[in-house]
C-alpha cells in the first residue's frame, strides 16, 4: 500500500528539479486528536527549494500534517503523532528534540495574520531575540533583510516603530512571513496563508512564495486549487486522513492516477 | 429604485414635520414599518420612522410602541436612580461642607465631642489598604490566571476556576470573622514580629531597615491596616483572576501558536505575546478590584481597628471610609456628625467615580495607541 502513496515518477521529477536528498522525509505518520485518528500512515518526501502544496476537502488532515512538522500540536494536550519525520538524519518526532530550536528551524505562517502586539520592528526581531544574541546593528540588518525579502521594506521603513496591528491585512501577513524568515529557517510551513486576504494581497503573497522558494523548502496548505496549480512544484491530495496521491503538480492536475483526485480537482466533490 | 427611496425619504421628512399633508400621498409607507409594500426593499437606506416619531397611530404597531416606550422609561429610571443617590449624598452632607469647607478633605481631626470633623484619616486608610491589597494581589492573580490559561490541563481547569469563583461567593462578613479570629492573631504572633525585627536597630545589615522601622512601627497589632489590606487582597482575588483569565483566554490561539512557532518558550509566549495582547483586560481587572476594595465594608471593619487618627504604622490600627460609616452611623449624636459621615460617603462615591472615569480613559487611550508609536526601546 505504500507504493501508491509514493510519487509515481519520483525519479524523473526529483532528478530534474532537486537532484538530491529530500529535505524532510515523512514515514508512516499517524496523528491523533485524543482518540480520533486524523492522519493514517502518511508517507512523503519534501525537497529543498521546492513548493509542495497540500490540497483536499476540509477536515482531510492537510493542516494537521503541517502542524506535525514543527510539532506545534504539542502545546495542546491529547494531540500526538506517531511515525518518523527525518530531517538531516534526525527524527524530529523524537522526544529528545529541542522544540524551541526545531521551531526556529521550521517557520510557520497561519491562515489569519497574527502580528504580535508590538512594533513592526519588534515583530520581526521577536524570533531573533529569542534564539540569538545579536548586536543592535546586526539585529537591524537582519530585520531589514527580512522585510526586504517580503517586499515590505519600502512600505514600512519609515514606520518601524508603529504597531504591527496598524498595517493592512495583506501587509500583516507579509510581516508574519518576514518574522518567520528572519530567524533563517530551512523550511517554511504556510497554513492557508491567503485565505483571509483580498485578491491583490493574495497575488503578492504568491509572488513572494515563488521568490522565497529559491531559499527555502516551502510547504503550503491551500483550499484554492488554482493556487496550488500556480505556485507549487509538488502536490499532495488528502482525503479523510489519507494521502491519496502525491506527485508533481503538473501530473496531478493533468493526468491524476487516482479516481478521487480527478473527482476533486474537477470539482465533483469537496 | 433610487427614486423610490428618495421619495420615501421625502415623505418621511414631511411626515415628521406635519402629519396631515404627508399621509395623503405616502401610500404603503404610511401603514407603518411592517406594512410597506414591494418598494420597501429599495428604501433600505431611508430612515425608518420609529417609536414616538411614528406618524400615524395604528393598532398593529401598538405592542412595538409599547415596548419602545417601556424600555425608554427603564433606561431613564436607571439614570434617575444614579442621580438620586448623588442628590441624597449632596443634600445630606451639605451642613458638613458648609461648616468645614473643602478643608474637610485634608483635616485629620475627628472629634465628635468638639464637633470637629475631617476626612483625611479615613481617606488615607481607604487608599492605603486598597493600594496595598492590589500590590499584594496583582502579581498573584497574573500568575494564577496564567497558570489556568497555559499550564493547567483542561480537565483540571474547570474545577480549579470553580474553586476560585467560590471564593467570590463567600459573604463579606465571613471574611471578617476569618480575619479577626485566624488571620489577625497569626499575623500578630508570627509575621509582625519579623517585620518589627527587620526594622530594629540590630538588623544593621538590612538596607531597608530604616524604611521598615518607619512603616512597621511598634507595637505591632493584628488589628491593623496591613491585616485589613490582606483580607481585602483575598476578597478581590477571585474577581481579578476571573477578569484576567477571560482576557487571556480571549487571545487568539493562532497568536499563541505563532509565538511558539518561532521557538518561544511558554514564559516568553506569556510575557511577550499573551500579556501584552490582554493588557486591556488585565487593567480592567485591576480597576475592578480597586473599586471593590475601596467600597468593601464589613470585613475591613472587623480587622482595621477603627482608630480616627492618621496611620502611624502599617501594623497599627487605622480606619477607612466604609468602616467609619458602618461603625459610627448609629452613634452619630448630632446633625453635624451625621452630615460629616454622609460627606465621607460622598467622597467615596467621588473616588469610585474618578476611578471609573480613569479606567475608561486609560482603556480608550490604550486602544488608540495601536496606531501611533508604542515601541519600547528594547535591544
Amino acid at each position: 500500500m505504500d507504493n501508491k502513496f509514493l510519487p509515481n515518477d519520483q525519479t524523473t521529477e526529483s532528478d530534474a528539479n532537486t537532484g538530491g536528498e529530500p529535505k524532510l522525509s515523512l514515514k508512516k505518520i499517524c496523528f491523533y486528536y485524543g482518540k480520533f485518528q486524523a492522519l493514517k500512515d502518511v508517507t512523503l518526501d519534501l525537497y529543498d527549494r521546492q513548493v509542495t502544496a497540500f490540497i483536499g476537502p476540509s477536515g482531510c488532515g492537510k493542516s494537521t500534517l503541517l502542524r506535525a512538522m514543527n510539532r506545534i500540536y504539542e502545546i495542546y494536550p491529547g494531540h500526538r503523532a506517531t511515525g518518523e519525520i527525518m530531517m538531516g538524519g534526525v527524527n524530529i518526532l523524537s522526544p529528545a528534540i529541542d522544540l524551541n530550536l526545531l521551531r526556529s528551524t521550521i517557520g510557520m505562517v497561519f491562515q489569519k495574520p497574527t502580528p504580535f502586539p508590538m512594533s513592526i520592528f519588534d515583530n520581526v526581531a521577536f524570533g531573533l531575540r529569542l534564539s540569538q544574541r545579536l548586536s543592535k546593528s546586526e539585529l537591524a540588518g537582519r530585520v531589514e533583510a527580512a522585510l526586504q525579502k517580503t517586499a515590505l521594506w519600502r512600505e514600512v521603513k519609515d514606520k518601524l516603530r508603529q504597531s504591527g496591528l496598524s498595517l493592512s491585512g495583506g501587509q500583516q501577513q507579509r510581516l508574519c512571513l518576514a518574522r518567520a524568515i528572519a530567524v533563517a529557517p530551512q523550511i517554511l510551513l504556510l497554513d492557508e496563508p491567503t485565505s483571509a486576504l483580498d485578491p491583490i494581497s493574495t497575488q503578492k503573497i504568491e509572488e513572494l512564495v515563488a521568490e522565497l522558494k529559491r531559499d527555502f523548502c516551502i510547504v503550503m496548505v491551500t483550499h484554492n486549487m488554482q493556487q496550488a496549480a500556480r505556485c507549487s512544484d509538488y502536490t499532495g491530495f488528502f482525503y479523510e486522513g489519507n494521502l491519496v496521491e502525491f506527485d508533481a503538480t503538473e501530473a496531478i492536475f493533468t493526468h491524476p492516477s487516482q479516481r478521487r483526485t480527478d473527482d476533486y480537482i474537477t470539482g465533483r466533490f469537496g | 429604485m433610487t427614486t423610490a427611496s428618495q421619495q420615501q425619504k421625502r415623505i418621511w421628512r414631511r411626515n415628521s414635520g406635519d402629519v396631515g399633508s404627508g399621509a395623503g400621498d405616502s401610500g404603503p409607507c404610511g401603514a407603518g414599518p411592517g406594512g410597506s409594500g414591494p418598494d420597501d426593499s429599495g428604501a433600505q437606506d431611508a430612515p425608518q420612522p420609529i417609536g414616538f416619531l411614528h406618524p400615524k397611530f395604528s393598532w398593529a404597531t401598538l405592542p412595538d410602541r409599547g415596548f419602545y416606550g417601556l424600555s425608554f422609561i427603564m433606561v431613564v429610571l436607571v439614570g434617575l436612580l444614579t442621580l438620586s443617590v448623588l442628590a441624597v449624598l449632596i443634600i445630606e452632607s451639605w451642613p458638613s461642607w458648609r461648616q468645614f469647607g473643602v478643608g474637610f478633605l485634608w483635616s485629620s481631626r475627628w472629634s465628635p465631642t468638639k464637633e470637629q470633623f475631617g476626612a483625611l484619616p479615613q481617606l488615607i486608610g481607604s487608599m492605603l489598604t486598597s493600594v496595598i491589597a492590589l500590590i499584594l494581589v496583582v502579581p498573584f492573580s497574573i500568575g494564577a490566571a496564567m497558570a489556568l490559561n497555559l499550564l493547567v490541563p483542561s480537565w483540571l481547569k474547570f474545577p480549579l476556576s470553580l474553586t476560585i469563583q467560590l471564593l467570590a461567593g463567600i459573604p463579606s462578613i465571613i471574611y471578617g470573622f476569618w480575619g479577626l479570629y485566624l488571620l489577625a492573631p497569626w499575623l500578630e504572633q508570627v509575621i509582625y514580629p519579623v517585620l518589627l525585627a527587620l526594622g530594629a536597630e540590630e538588623s544593621a545589615g538590612f538596607i531597608f531597615a530604616p524604611i521598615f522601622a518607619h512603616i512597621f512601627a511598634a507595637p505591632g497589632s493584628g488589628i491593623s491596616l496591613l491585616t485589613a489590606a490582606i483580607v481585602l487582597a483575598i476578597m478581590v482575588l477571585p474577581y481579578i483572576i476571573a477578569v484576567m483569565l477571560e482576557a487571556f483566554d480571549a487571545v487568539p490561539p493562532a497568536l499563541r501558536e505563532s509565538a511558539y512557532g518561532l521557538g518561544a518558550t511558554t514564559s516568553e509566549v506569556f510575557w511577550h505575546v499573551i500579556l501584552p495582547s490582554a493588557r486591556q483586560g488585565v487593567l480592567g481587572g485591576i480597576f475592578l478590584g480597586f473599586g471593590r476594595a475601596l467600597g468593601e465594608t464589613m470585613a475591613v471593619t472587623f480587622v482595621i481597628g477603627n482608630a480616627h487618627r492618621l496611620p502611624q504604622s502599617l501594623i497599627g490600627p487605622g480606619t477607612s471610609i466604609p468602616a467609619s460609616l458602618a461603625n459610627e452611623f448609629n452613634e452619630a449624636s448630632s446633625p453635624l456628625y451625621l452630615s460629616s459621615l454622609v460627606a465621607l460617603g460622598l467622597i467615596l462615591y467621588g473616588l469610585t467615580l474618578l476611578l471609573f472615569v480613569l479606567a475608561r480613559k486609560l482603556l480608550l487611550s490604550e486602544e488608540g495607541s495601536a496606531k501611533p508609536a508604542t515601541a519600547k526601546g528594547k535591544s
